[in-house]
Order: structure tokens, then sequence, then C-alpha cells
């Protein structure tokens, strides 16, 4: 008996140690120490996340997540891809599973605070948007009034169509379903007038009917829905490790720095911010605990921020999603990132 | 009298008639089975209408199937070309590309043969134990398979799965030692932590030593890497082999006098009946993230297969309860009579009757089991019906397919289940000793 209290209470020690373990320990040094980035990812959405038929993971969000090893490490191949769903993907985090999340996951107050989250940016500036067919003739969400909409349960998506039909004092009927696929088929199969979801799911969505020119993407977008990655709350170093790759990507498009003439502009460029990005001159890459060319390795994992969107979603792709609010500042968009200094 | 009567008295027997029209052959089957009164020729028309609706519906989509193509769109291509525009038709092509990954999941392509060998090896582990007319020595590669397939499946060294057997090893050593000795009481426990504490404390460094003298080993796979196919194996066969003796352990927990067993095992299984699967999985998965500490990396498969195996023993044991109670209270009363201790009357005696009437059950049970492993998707595991599916789907060649996936995994899925369920059946016919 008392063997048995003293077993239970060394393994109550250990746990307690465990858990002040896990608030302690500096998640960039885990990384290092691992000597790999566990990186959850979509399980798969078009353009942003999914494995290739030989199992090669590939997208927008999982660009990121290379750039991020290969800023670490100096190289991207160093990643553990962990699928994650929407109903775990919060709790991966914070029990430790993953370091960092990108999975198309909206930034919002409570998230990053009731959640404890830390959201370090928005890498894709998206907004809900609906999907009707053109034989509905309809042309702006305005009409939508009495539809019925197919919304998939439990998202964001389905709360601000409740706000926007409110708003505008409309009435609609919901069709709830589980996965973007079984929302194609039952728009197709004709359960449901309007489709909604994030519009750039939409349009990769339409571009995979077999006739998406008998259907047409409403203009209006009814909500905000700013996409980025996420880590631990109270880890500031990972989490400026985080942020600041992802504004190098960005600077890098900013000062044309692409993957094809990096390493010219690494040895002769004159402008000293873009010295100062690719570790020529300064070392902000020890400020945050990586090397002087931490950036250099980002970007050369995928190309730069624009390089990265048109391989993944831009026009060129099946996808085709134009730049839109994710374009550079000075090209009216929203990317805009602090000077590295 | 005599005579005249006897011109209507037959001398020779009449040929036998062609029975009537109505009573032979197709036309005596279809009266009797389908139109034997008016209500079941409604229900035979409603019937014959039903089937021939889904046939008309989608026979003419299953005859346009498309094999060789590279995308989605490639594939209406061809049918458009093949049969003309506006048809719809089964584009069966991206089975074609990605079946290895419904099958293997991320499992490095060139290890493709280890997970094979591994299945060939399950079969042929499992034969004895399904007929019992092989040879009975084979019943000891069935002991050791498990070590053998982990060691096929994940790779790495050798000793540790040697290292495990050697468990079992001690676990025997220390009943045959301690018995003589301290009695049956004290060698069960014994029995149990022996190999416990061997376990816990002494494999790991002993299979390392070893590792450094004679090192042997596969490349390791890591369990991220597993999925589809391989993955609900693994889980389904794990979970059917462990969960079954486990469970008739429970069962005998339960039924047992001692107040302790009896109590834990009736507490247990109340508790994992009572909650669903998907919670188990989710505690495995995350809740125990929390408890354990940073940087230990306590396998996912392992921990599904854990909770797997806890929950099905626990209707393991109750069908199997169901069984005991089945059993005439004179079986085991003959048992006492004859002077055989408890361990010795459940192995002769009660158990090959129990089992023999609870096999429906634990079949179903088993069914079950094998279908629910699709439910890991849920803990980010990459099940064949959702998980790889919509990785699949999430390509941008294949995103818009939508039935053919569905009905590939659906149709392997049956197969087994079915193989199942024809066993089953088998070893009822096979053991039936009653008059019935």
């Amino acid at each position: 008996m008392k063997q048995s209290v003293f077993l239970g209470t060394l393994a109550a020690t250990t746990l307690l140690a465990g858990a002040a373990l896990a608030q302690g320990t500096s998640t960039l040094q885990t990384v290092k120490d691992r000597g790999e980035l566990n990186c959850g990812v979509n399980t798969g959405l078009v353009g942003f996340a999914a494995p290739d038929a030989s199992g090669n993971w590939q997208g927008f969000d999982v660009a990121l997540c290379k750039a991020v090893a290969g800023a670490i490490f100096g190289d991207a191949s160093k990643v553990v891809y962990i699928p994650t769903t929407s109903s775990d993907r919060f709790e991966q985090l914070t029990s430790g599973r993953i370091d960092m999340l990108i999975r198309n996951t909206t930034w919002t107050f409570s998230r990053d605070t009731d959640l404890k989250m830390d959201f370090v940016g928005v890498n894709y500036y998206d907004g809900q948007g609906f999907m009707v067919r053109n034989d509905l003739g309809v042309s702006s969400a305005k009409e939508l009034n009495g539809a019925t909409i197919c919304i998939q349960t439990g998202t964001t998506t389905e709360l601000n169509l409740a706000d926007y039909f409110k708003a505008n004092n409309m009435t609609y009927t919901a069709v709830p379903i589980e996965t973007n696929a079984e929302g194609e088929q039952q728009y197709l199969a004709g359960a449901c007038d309007a489709y909604t979801t994030d519009a750039s799911g939409l349009a990769a969505t339409r571009a995979a009917f077999a006739d998406p020119e008998n259907h047409v993407i409403l203009p209006e977008i009814i909500s905000k829905e700013p996409l980025g990655p996420a880590v631990r709350h109270g880890d500031s170093e990972w989490g400026d490790v985080v942020r600041w790759t992802m504004n190098a990507l960005v600077a890098a498009e900013e000062f044309g720095i692409t993957s094809a003439n990096i390493d010219e502009l690494a040895t002769s460029s004159q402008n000293p911010e873009v010295q100062r990005l690719l570790g020529t001159s300064d070392n902000l890459g020890g400020m945050i605990g990586l090397e002087a060319n931490w950036a250099l390795n980002a970007i050369k994992a995928g190309g730069n921020y624009g390089e990265i969107f048109a391989a993944t979603i831009g026009e060129s792709t099946p996808i085709g999603l134009a730049r839109g609010l994710n374009a550079q500042w000075t090209q009216g968009g929203l990317l805009y990132t602090p000077p590295f200094r | 009298m005599n005579t005249s009567t006897s011109t209507f008295v037959r001398t020779e027997m009449l040929p036998e008639q062609a029975p009537p029209l109505t009573e032979a052959g197709a036309v005596k089957w279809v009266r009797e089975n389908l139109f034997s009164s008016i209500l079941n020729g409604i229900l035979t028309v409603l019937g014959i209408v039903v089937v021939a609706y889904l046939v008309i519906g989608i026979a003419p989509w299953l005859s346009r199937s498309v094999w060789n193509a590279g995308s989605l769109s490639e594939c209406r291509q061809i049918i458009a070309d093949r049969w003309g525009e506006g048809v719809t038709g089964a584009c069966w092509a991206v089975i074609r590309e990605r079946w290895p990954q419904y099958l293997f999941g991320f499992y490095p392509s060139h290890l493709y043969w280890r997970p094979v060998l591994a299945f060939v090896l399950l079969c042929v582990a499992v034969a004895p134990v399904l007929f019992d007319r092989l040879p009975r020595k084979m019943l000891w590669f069935s002991l050791i398979y498990p070590a053998v397939g982990f060691w096929l499946l994940w790779g790495g060294s050798v000793w540790v799965p040697v290292m495990a057997v050697a468990g079992f090893a001690i676990g025997y050593a220390a009943v045959k030692v301690v018995q003589p000795v301290a009695g049956t009481i004290l060698a069960t426990i014994a029995a149990v932590l022996a190999p416990v504490l061997w376990w816990l404390f002494l494999a790991g460094p002993a299979a390392d030593a070893l590792q450094s003298i004679l090192p042997i080993a596969l490349q390791g796979v890591r369990s991220r890497e597993f999925g589809g196919f391989i993955l609900a194996f693994t889980i389904g066969f794990t979970g059917i082999a462990f969960s079954l003796p486990l469970g008739v352990m429970l069962a005998l927990g339960r039924q047992s006098d001692m107040f302790i067993v009896n109590k834990l095992s009736v507490g247990f299984i109340e508790f994992i009946r009572g909650v669903p699967l998907i919670t188990l999985l989710f505690t495995a998965s995350l809740l125990l993230n929390y408890f354990l500490p940073p940087g230990t990396d306590f396998d996912i498969i392992l921990r599904v297969i854990i909770m797997v195996v806890l929950f099905a023993a626990a209707y393991i044991a109750e069908v199997v309860r169901g069984g005991l109670a089945a059993l005439p209270r004179g079986q085991y009363e003959a048992a006492d009579a004859l002077g055989l201790d408890y361990w010795k009357a459940q192995r002769l005696i009660i158990m090959p009757q129990a089992l023999k009437i609870s096999i429906p059950g634990i079949v179903s049970t088993f069914i079950g089991l094998f279908k629910d492993t699709t439910l890991v998707v849920f803990v980010g595991l990459l099940d064949p019906l959702k998980g790889i599916t919509d990785a699949v789907r999430a390509s941008t060649d294949w995103k818009g397919i939508y039935w053919e996936p569905y009905i590939f995994v659906g149709a392997i899925f049956f197969l087994f289940c079915f193989g199942m369920s024809r066993y089953s059946m088998y070893l009822e016919s096979k053991l039936k000793t009653d008059h019935r």
C-alpha cells in the first residue's frame, strides 16, 4: 500500500513537472533539437495543402511551412506535415503535437484571446462569397431572399451567413453539409440554390465542375476571413520566427527578390534593406536565434510570396485566383510588411 | 358379379402424368415465392421496379467507365469523345493513379514489399487459427507473428520486438518457477508482474545493448507515414487479435466471486461501453499530450490501437458473458465433480462451449471494429474512406470526384467483412453438435 502511494505521488510529480516544462521550453530550441518542424496543415484543400500521388505535400500553406523550415535549418525538406481537422487543430497546437498551425484558419478575436492562439500575421485575405447557377437569374447576393443555401456546419461561414441575411432583412433555408466535397455534390444535385464558402474555395470548386460556364460567383463578399499561421500563446520568440519568415517572403516580392535572382542579389545588391534582409550586412537572423542567411534560405524554399501564390493558387493554375487583396500595398493590395531594420 | 366388376379394376398402374403447368418448374417457383398472395404480389412488383430503377440509373454510368486518364477533366473529355456530349460516366482512373496511396498511404514506395510481406505472413499466421486441419505446429508462428508484423511494418532494430516477445517467455518462466513454491495465485501475479517490470525497465536497454553487439535493423518507418488500408488493417487486425483474449478475461472477471476483480471488470466494461469510440480516440490523441512530458513521442497509432482494443474488449466481454450465461449450471458442476481447477475447467469445459455459442456476436463485434477503423480520420490519421479520399480530392487534378473513391473503398471493406461473416457461418456449422 505504502509503495503504491509512493508510486502514485511520483507519477503525479512527473506529470506536473512535465506540464511545467511544457510552459518553459522554447519552441525554437525544441524544433532545433528535434531537427524537424512539425507543421499542422489541412487534411486536404485544393491549392492550399494536399499530398500528390507520391505523397509529397504541396500548396500555398505548405510553402510557408517549407519557408520556416528553410529559415531554421537551411533545408526546406525538414518538415513533418501533420494533417489536422477543423475540430482538432487548436488542441493539436496547444498540446504541443504541432509547432505551428497553418490551416486556412481565420484570425478572430476569440481564437486569439480565449483559445490562447497567437496569430502571427495574415498570409491570405479571404472572404465569404456565393455561387449560383446561371439559370437562377440572380446577379447579386441581395436577391437571394428565400433561397436554400448549402453551408458547412460549425464554421465561421455559417455565422456570417446568418449575420448577413439578418442585416439585409432576408430569409434563407440552410442545407447543412459536412465537407466541401459533399457541398459540391449537394449543390450540383440541386439540393440548394446557392453554395457559400470562402471565395477561394468557391473558385476552386467552380473550376472543377464539368460545366463551369453555367455557374457564377456573385460579386458580394460578405465577411472578412484573414487566414494566417498561428502559434502557441506565450512563446513570443517562436512567434517572431514564423512572423518574420512570412514577412521576409512578402518583402522579397516587394524588393523584386525571386528564387532566380536571389543568389546574385545577395552578393551584388546595393539596396541596404535587401542587404540586411539577405544577411549580406548586419545580422538580423542572430536577433531571432537563426543564422544570418535565414531569410535567404526561407525565400529559396519556394520563392517569394508572389511566386508561391502564382505556383499554387494563382491565375495560371486551375484554381485561377486573382491577387486582389493579396497584392502588395504598392499594387492596391493589403500586403505591407514592416521594415527589416 | 365378379366378372362384371372386374372390368373396372385396373391391373396395371397408371403412368405418372406431368404435373399441371402451374405446379411445376419455374412457374411453380414464381407462384410460391413471388406471388403467393396479393400483398406478396404487390411487394414483388414494387421490388422489381426499385431494382430496375437503380439498374437503369447506375448501369449506364458504370458502363461508361474510364480507366486511363491523368485528371478528372481529361476523364470528362474522354467520356464526351466516346459517348457524346452531356453524358456522365465513372472515372476509375483516379483509383488507378492513386491506388498505392489507398493501400499504403505515405509509406515509402521502395518499401512496399514490407507491408505486402507482412500481409502474406498474416494470412499464414491466421490460417492455423481459422482451420484446424492445418498442422498445429503452425500455431507457434501465429504466436510470434505480432512481433514479426510489427518489425516489418515499422522497421527499426530487430531486437525491440525480440525483447518484447522475451517478456512473455519471462512471464511463462515466472509461472514455472513460482507455482511449485507458492501456489497458483502468486504464480498468476508473478506471471503478470515479471513481464511488465521487464518491459518497463529492462527491455529497452537490453534491446539497445544487443543492437550494439549485433546490429540487425530495417529502415524505420514512422507512424505518420501510414495511411489507407494498411492503417485500417493494422488497427483492425491488431484490435481483433488482442480484444478477444482481453474480452474473455473481462467476461470471466465479471463472473468472478472475487470482489475487487469483479468490481473492476464491471466498472471497466460499463465505462467503456458508455462512452463513444470517438471520445476515446480524442482522449488518446489530444488529452494524453497534456499529461505526458513534452517531447515524448507516444506513437499515435499505438494509442489508437490501445483504445480500439479496450473498446472492442468491453463489447466482446459482454458477448462472451452471454455465452457463459447460456451454459447450463450442470456443466460447471460437472467440471467441479471431475476435480478440475478453475483454469482447467474454463479451458476444457466452459470456454469451448461458451465461445461456440458466442460466435455470431463475436464476429459482428469484429466486423464493427474493422469498419470503425475509418473513424481514425477524426484524429488526423489518413483512413482509406475519408482521409485518403479527401487528400486525393484536394489535388487540382481530381477535385470534384465524388462517388468513385467511396465505391472502391466500400467494395474492399465489403470483401473483408463478407469474408468474416462467411467464415463465422462455416465455423458455426462445423461446430454444430446438437440435433436440432
